[in-house]
């Protein structure tokens, strides 16, 4: 997580001992929590959105998916989801697999997959949008 | 790193095998499979907006295989995993403001969320089936 420039979160006795492999555990787990909130409050509106296109016509469709906000509601679902499983899975990729090869490929698996689904979501949603 | 020691070997502390199940434990588990199982679910939600945004044949194509039995089984599944992992996750925002830990809290909280994702589950279908028929 930690790039030139940027310094992780740490808490005040992880910064003093100076322990631990990868140094980005409490920004782990404080963002797991931030898009654990943000997912609760986006669900409540795209369970809505979706019940309401259950079923529906392909215009029916296209233009509540192209209203402007159902369409930020959705890109911010994606952006929030994305983050948040691709730091679960992350956690029970370190949890279970224990060889280090596989489980750098894993994890790097994992950051491909979750940003082709959040890029691929955005992409059709931006292109219902405004695509035509 | 080309001498490096040879590895010792450290006993292992006991694995999941060898405790009895317990319901928390369970609940936990399956927070954890619900999770995974909402990671490849996006798989079609994505697969619903790409093919909104390609053609009517896609979007015709995505319905249909929503609406077959197989494809209701699964969105019900779905449904159902969604709430599961989101009533878990606010079990976990009241242990991280250090709530629900004592012996009948966390038992009742367990019993609460499995039930309130089913009760929620059946209740969205009965709304999203009468508003759609």
């Amino acid at each position: 997580m930690s790039s030139s420039g940027h310094t992780p979160m740490r808490t005040p006795l992880g910064r003093v001992r100076g322990l631990g492999s990868a140094h980005s555990g409490t920004e782990h787990f404080f963002l797991q929590r931030v898009t654990a909130l943000a997912n609760l409050l986006l669900m409540i509106a795209f369970v809505g959105i979706v019940i309401c296109l259950a079923g529906s016509t392909y215009e029916h469709a296209r233009s509540v998916i192209g209203n402007p906000l159902v369409a930020v509601v959705l890109l911010l679902t994606l952006l929030s989801v994305s983050i948040h499983m691709r730091l679960g899975m992350q956690v029970v990729i370190e949890d279970y697999v224990h060889t280090e090869g596989t489980k750098v490929l894993l994890i790097i698996a994992n950051t491909f997959f979750t940003t082709a689904i959040a890029l691929a979501g955005a992409f059709a949603i931006i292109k219902i949008s405004v695509g035509g | 790193m080309a001498d490096s020691p040879p590895r010792v070997e450290r006993p292992l502390s006991p694995h999941l095998q060898i405790y009895r199940p317990l319901f928390t434990m369970m609940m936990s588990i399956v927070h954890r499979i619900t999770g995974v199982g909402l990671y490849f679910g996006t798989i079609l939600l994505v697969w619903w907006l790409l093919a909104t945004a390609t053609s009517r044949g896609a979007y015709d194509t995505f319905m249909w295989v929503a609406g077959s039995p197989i494809g209701l089984l699964v969105l019900f599944g779905f449904t159902w995993a969604l709430l599961h992992h989101a009533l878990g996750g606010i079990r976990h925002f009241m242990w991280d403001f250090i709530y629900g830990f004592g012996p009948k809290e966390r038992v009742l909280l367990a019993k609460a969320t499995l039930a309130g994702s089913v009760v929620l589950t059946v209740l969205l279908w009965i709304v999203g089936l009468a508003l759609k028929g």
